[in-house]
């Protein structure tokens, strides 16, 4: 038994498995002190939106809920004013 | 009590400038005639819309920023069904922090158009 466990530890990897260093994520209202999300700002808007026009989800883009609210409410506006697509391919 | 308003309407592509002035004041003197006050305009020109809306793929985008009484709103409204020109509008309230942020947009697109 006992060797297996040091044939264990002879694996060799070929290169060093990268672990992924997980960066902070904050919400950028806060940190830029941004009070009100404008729904006339369709470039914006994109920012919090994927490819296909979706809202991209608060574990992506790190903001806190009660400004992911603000942003979802914005976007369905400019959705509703033609501004932003509700359903696209390409977006970006 | 006045309370702060922001509308915005697209009209349809096919009408003439006149025609789009002439539909952009008679909404301006309706508000101020009604007891409310306009506060800034602003005109976005003809846009390309997002999706089509009644088969149209551009639309004049037009801008009012008012104060007026909550019940005016409704009447507004109603305007805005009747009048075929207008094909999409958004009525918001501004609280706070939107009309502090609506005030600096003024202030910057006025300082833009200085420098112009």
């Amino acid at each position: 038994m006992a060797q297996n466990n040091s044939n264990n530890s002879e694996i060799r990897y070929l290169n060093p498995p990268t672990v992924e260093v997980r960066r902070k994520k904050y919400c950028r209202f806060k940190k830029a002190g941004i009070k009100y999300v404008d729904y006339k700002d369709p470039e914006f808007l994109k920012k919090f939106l994927n490819e296909q026009g979706k809202i991209l989800p608060r574990r992506i883009t790190g903001t806190s809920l009660k400004f992911q609210r603000k942003v979802a409410q914005a976007v369905k506006r400019a959705r509703s004013l033609a501004l932003l697509p509700y359903v696209t391919d390409l977006l970006k | 009590m006045l309370k702060q308003y922001e509308t915005v309407f697209i009209a349809t592509p096919v009408l003439s400038e006149a025609q789009m002035k002439e539909a952009v004041a008679k909404y301006v003197d309706f508000i101020n005639n009604n007891g409310g006050e306009v506060v800034y305009e602003e005109d976005w020109g003809l846009r390309q819309l997002a999706y089509p809306i009644q088969h149209k793929t551009t639309g004049f985008y037009y801008l009012i920023e008012f104060k007026a009484e909550p019940e005016f709103v409704a009447t507004l409204e109603t305007q805005y069904h009747r009048d075929e020109r207008i094909i999409r509008f958004l009525t918001v309230a501004l609280d706070k922090d939107a009309a502090a942020y609506a005030e600096k947009r003024r202030a910057n697109k006025q300082a833009k158009a200085e420098q112009k």
